[in-house]
C-alpha cells in the first residue's frame, strides 16, 4: 500500500476554506513581533495576525498604514508553529503577492490599513494563499466571496475596544441571511439587487441558511464577555486586535479570551476567567470618531 | 466530538449522515454515555492546552484505553499520538507513534489528492491542510494509507487516526469505519 496517490492539487476552494474551518471556535490575535507571537501561541491562539502596528496605534499614529515589513512577518512565522496571517491594503494586489511569496497562511485584505484602490478589491482567485475580508452586511460578504475570499469577518470598528459595531454587523448579517432564507425564488433577483449581492451566491445562502464560508467576529473585542457574546450571536471564532497587547496583562487576558470563546455558553466559566484581568484597553466611543476616520467605511 | 476548538460542525454533519447522533464534549461530565469519540481538526496546541486545563486528558485516556472507538483527524491524530517531533504539547498517547506537524509545509502547500486506501476499491478524496504525517509507528499499528511513502491513515484495534480531513468531503467511508466499531 505504499504506492500512494495521484497528483496533488494546491490552492483549491476546499483547501482554502478548509483552513478557516479548522480555526473555528478559536481566537486569532494581532501581534507585532516574535515575543508577542509566542505569548499568543502559548495562550492558546489558533493563529496570529502579523502586523507593524495594532489598530489602536494605527488610529493614534495617523498617516498611511501599509503591509508590515517582510522581515517582521518572517520573524513571526519563525517564532510559532500555528498559522500566520498578514494584512494587505484593500486593492493592493502587489502587497498580497509579496505576502504570498513570503508563505503566510492567510492574507487579510484589511480596512485597518489605508486603502490602495477606491474602486477595486483584490482579485483573490488569482492567489494560492487564501484571503479573509471584512464585511458589515450580507451583500458585502458575498461580493468579497465572489472575488475569492475564503473567510469573512465582521468589520466592527478596529482599534476602539468598543464591540458595538461588530455586534451591529453580526446582527445585520444574521437578519439578512434569515431574510434570504425566507424569500421565494421569485424574490431572489430583487433581493440581490437591494443587497448588491451576486444572485447565485445569494441563492446558495438562502438554500443553506448560512454563508458558504466561515465568519469570525472582529473589530473592538476587548474582554472575555465580548468574545462570548459574539460567539452566542453566531460567529465562528474571534479576532482580537488591540484588545490583548494594549491591555494591562496580555498573557492573562489572552488565555481568558481563549477560554471564553470555547465555553461561550457557560457564564460561570466566563465569570471565572474574567476575574482580576487587570486593565482593559481604553475604549473609544464610536460617535467621537469623525465619519471620515471610521475604518469600517473603507472598501465597499 | 471533542468540541474545544476546530471543525466540530463538519464531523457532526458526517456522524448524523452516517446514522449516529452527534454530541459535543467540553468537560469530563460530557463523556458520560458516549459510544464513540471523534477528535476533530483544529490547532493541536490549542486543543491540547484546553483539554489539560479542563481536566479532560486523563478521562479521555481512560475511556480510550477501556475500548471507546475513537477517530482523530489532523490535529486529532497529533493529540492521539505518543510523541510530536520538535514539540512538547499535551498528548493522549493512545497510538504508539511519532507525528510530525505541518509535515507538508505551510498553507500554500496544502493540497487535495485521490488517496489509495488498503482494502478499498475506489480512492478516497483526501484533503490535507497544513497536515501532519506519521514519522514512526510501533509495529502493531496498521497503516491503511500512505502518501509519498509516509503513513496518513492508521489504526490499532478501536483507535483510528488520519492526517487528512474526511469530514470536509462528502465521502463517509472513514466515519463509517468508526461507526462500525461501535456495533
Amino acid at each position: 500500500m505504499e504506492q500512494g496517490t495521484k497528483a496533488e492539487t494546491t490552492g483549491t476552494l476546499r483547501v482554502k476554506r478548509g483552513l478557516a474551518e479548522m480555526l473555528k471556535g478559536g481566537v486569532i490575535m494581532d501581534v507585532v513581533n516574535a515575543d508577542q507571537a509566542s505569548i499568543a501561541e502559548e495562550s492558546g491562539a489558533v493563529a496570529v495576525m502579523a502586523l507593524e502596528r495594532v489598530p489602536a496605534d494605527i488610529r493614534a499614529h495617523g498617516g498611511v498604514a501599509r503591509m508590515a515589513d517582510p522581515s517582521k512577518v518572517q520573524e513571526i512565522m519563525e517564532a510559532v508553529s500555528i498559522p500566520v496571517m498578514a494584512k494587505a491594503r484593500i486593492g493592493h494586489f502587489v502587497e498580497a503577492q509579496v505576502l504570498q511569496s513570503l508563505g503566510v497562511d492567510y492574507i487579510d485584505e484589511s480596512e485597518v490599513l489605508t486603502p490602495a484602490d477606491n474602486n477595486h478589491h483584490i482579485d483573490k482567485w488569482a492567489f494560492t494563499t487564501p484571503f479573509v475580508c471584512g464585511a458589515r452586511n450580507l451583500g458585502e460578504a458575498l461580493r468579497r466571496i465572489a472575488e475569492g475570499a475564503a473567510m469573512i469577518r465582521t468589520k466592527g470598528e478596529p482599534g476602539t475596544g468598543n464591540v458595538v459595531e461588530a455586534v451591529t454587523h453580526m446582527r445585520r448579517m444574521n437578519r439578512e441571511i434569515a431574510q434570504a432564507a425566507a424569500a421565494g425564488d421569485d424574490q431572489m433577483m430583487a433581493l440581490a439587487r437591494d443587497m448588491g449581492a451576486p444572485v447565485e451566491l445569494l441563492r446558495e445562502v438562502a438554500g443553506a441558511g448560512g454563508l458558504p464560508v466561515v465568519n469570525f467576529a472582529a473589530g473592538g473585542i476587548a474582554t472575555p464577555s465580548d468574545a462570548a457574546m459574539m460567539m452566542q450571536l453566531g460567529c465562528d471564532g474571534i479576532f482580537v486586535g488591540s484588545g490583548i497587547f494594549k491591555s494591562g496583562d496580555p498573557a492573562v487576558r489572552a488565555r481568558a479570551i481563549v477560554e471564553a470563546t470555547t465555553f461561550y455558553r457557560d457564564p460561570e466559566i466566563v465569570a471565572k476567567v474574567s476575574r482580576n484581568l487587570g486593565e482593559a484597553m481604553v475604549g473609544i466611543e464610536i460617535d467621537d470618531i469623525p465619519p471620515g476616520q471610521r475604518m469600517q467605511e473603507r472598501g465597499w | 466530538m471533542l468540541a474545544l476548538q476546530g471543525d466540530v460542525r463538519e464531523h457532526a454533519r458526517m456522524v448524523a449522515a452516517s446514522g449516529g447522533v452527534p454530541r459535543e464534549i467540553r468537560t469530563p461530565a460530557d463523556l458520560e454515555g458516549i459510544d464513540a469519540l471523534i477528535i476533530p481538526g483544529g490547532e493541536s496546541t490549542t486543543i491540547g492546552r484546553l483539554a489539560t486545563l479542563y481536566g479532560l486528558v486523563d478521562p479521555l485516556r481512560d475511556r480510550i484505553s477501556d475500548g471507546l472507538p475513537t477517530l482523530g483527524t489532523c490535529a486529532g491524530m497529533i493529540f492521539l499520538s505518543t510523541a510530536v517531533t520538535g514539540g512538547d504539547q499535551p498528548l493522549l498517547g493512545a497510538l504508539d507513534m511519532m507525528v510530525e506537524r505541518n509535515a507538508f509545509g505551510r498553507q500554500n502547500e496544502s493540497f487535495e489528492c485521490e488517496l489509495a486506501v488498503e482494502g478499498w476499491e475506489d480512492a478516497f478524496p483526501a484533503v490535507f491542510i497544513r497536515a501532519p504525517v506519521v514519522d514512526r509507528t510501533a509495529p502493531d499499528i496498521e497503516v491503511l494509507a500512505s502518501h509519498e511513502g509516509r503513513p496518513v491513515l492508521v489504526r490499532k484495534d478501536h483507535v483510528m487516526a488520519c492526517a487528512f480531513h474526511p469530514e470536509l468531503t462528502g465521502d463517509d467511508r472513514v466515519h463509517r469505519m468508526l461507526i462500525d466499531l461501535v456495533a
